[in-house]
């Protein structure tokens, strides 16, 4: 089977960009909305989190469809990596971004992720814990205490012209400039 | 056949996110050290195209599927938390290279590993619902 290469190559920012807006108004005629964090309140809720917290205290129900843009997001992050990529695929960063890994010894840049972090013997070293299992529960953490994430702050919440988002995404920045520049070189130092 | 439709638009969410590269760890380090364009582009672009297609579906007074008039759910005015979940969340996305989207994405790409850090997000939820009471919102 021959895919149009424009499938099987990364697709320009913008053209990625304006799928994404699109996205926004996209699910709010299908009657849901875009924000993918809540889902983690909702896995909370679904194991018994409501015995703990009022904060999980909701009507499981109106967490469906939001559920289930997750399930697809997983479907759709299968049906890429599989079907739409071309043999021999690596993200073409910049030579900079490059050098600086390689400082980090992440030597490996080939493909969509880094192999030497995306695997399961990277979490039994200190690095792994700090990245894969301290990185996931900021991540968690921090959305639900800011109110979402990229999609529902970033994209959805500013183009709805938000403040609260604008701030949040300040926010989302300043934690992701003092991780990059301050506490990484030390982590990949220990 | 209302989550049929949902299921798909994740679909499309998922290929879009491996598409754009923006599910990339290497990306994500990228992005922070300021050394492309290519994200930037990515989130500046989606924020334009969606603000101009809200303001045509708010002017419009279009519907949604189940016959209700499309509005655009409101944030809570809540700045602090804002900033400072914020700025929590923004460590663990240089982290891990991936926001809540992509931890999900690249669990479907292959990358097993994933459910970890998706997990320790649960986690992470779960924690901020048994403090929320005592922090500053």
């Amino acid at each position: 089977m021959n895919l149009p290469d424009i499938l099987l190559e990364s697709w320009p920012w913008y053209f990625s960009g304006i799928l994404l807006g699109i996205l926004v108004p996209l699910m709010l005629w299908l009657g849901s909305n875009f924000g993918v964090s809540g889902n983690l309140d909702s896995i909370c809720g679904i194991l018994g989190a409501d015995r703990f917290s009022d904060h999980f205290k909701f009507d499981l129900k109106d967490r469906v469809p939001n559920l289930i843009f997750v399930l697809g997001a997983v479907f759709g992050g299968f049906i890429a990596a599989n079907f739409l990529t071309a043999d021999g695929y690596s993200v073409a960063i910049s030579s900079a971004t490059v050098d600086v890994l390689s400082s980090f010894g992440i030597t490996d840049v080939e493909g969509l992720q880094p192999e030497q972090i995306f695997n399961w013997s990277f979490l039994g070293t200190t690095q792994g814990l700090i990245l894969l299992v301290a990185g996931g529960f900021l991540i968690g953490f921090g959305s639900r205490w800011a109110g979402g994430c990229t999609s529902g702050h970033s994209i959805s919440g500013m183009s709805s012209l938000q403040l609260p988002s604008l701030v949040a995404t300040i926010g989302f920045f300043i934690g992701g400039l003092i991780a990059t520049h301050l506490l990484m070189p030390l982590i990949f130092g220990l | 056949m209302k989550n049929v439709r949902i299921l798909l638009a994740g679909i499309i969410f998922g290929i879009i996110m491996v598409k754009s590269e923006a599910v990339s760890w290497f990306r994500i380090q990228e992005m922070f050290r300021f050394q492309s364009f290519h994200m930037y582009g990515i989130i500046c672009t989606a924020v334009v195209v969606g603000a101009i297609l809200l303001q045509v579906v708010k002017r419009s007074r279009l519907k949604n599927l189940d016959g209700n008039v499309i509005s655009v759910p409101l944030r809570d005015k809540l700045y602090k938390s804002a900033l400072l979940g914020g700025i929590i969340f923004g460590i663990g996305w240089a982290f891990t290279g991936a926001c809540p989207g992509p931890l999900f994405v690249n669990l479907g790409a292959g990358y097993s590993v994933m459910i970890v850090p998706i997990l320790a997000a649960v986690l992470g939820a779960f924690v901020y619902g048994l403090l929320k009471k005592r922090l500053p919102h």
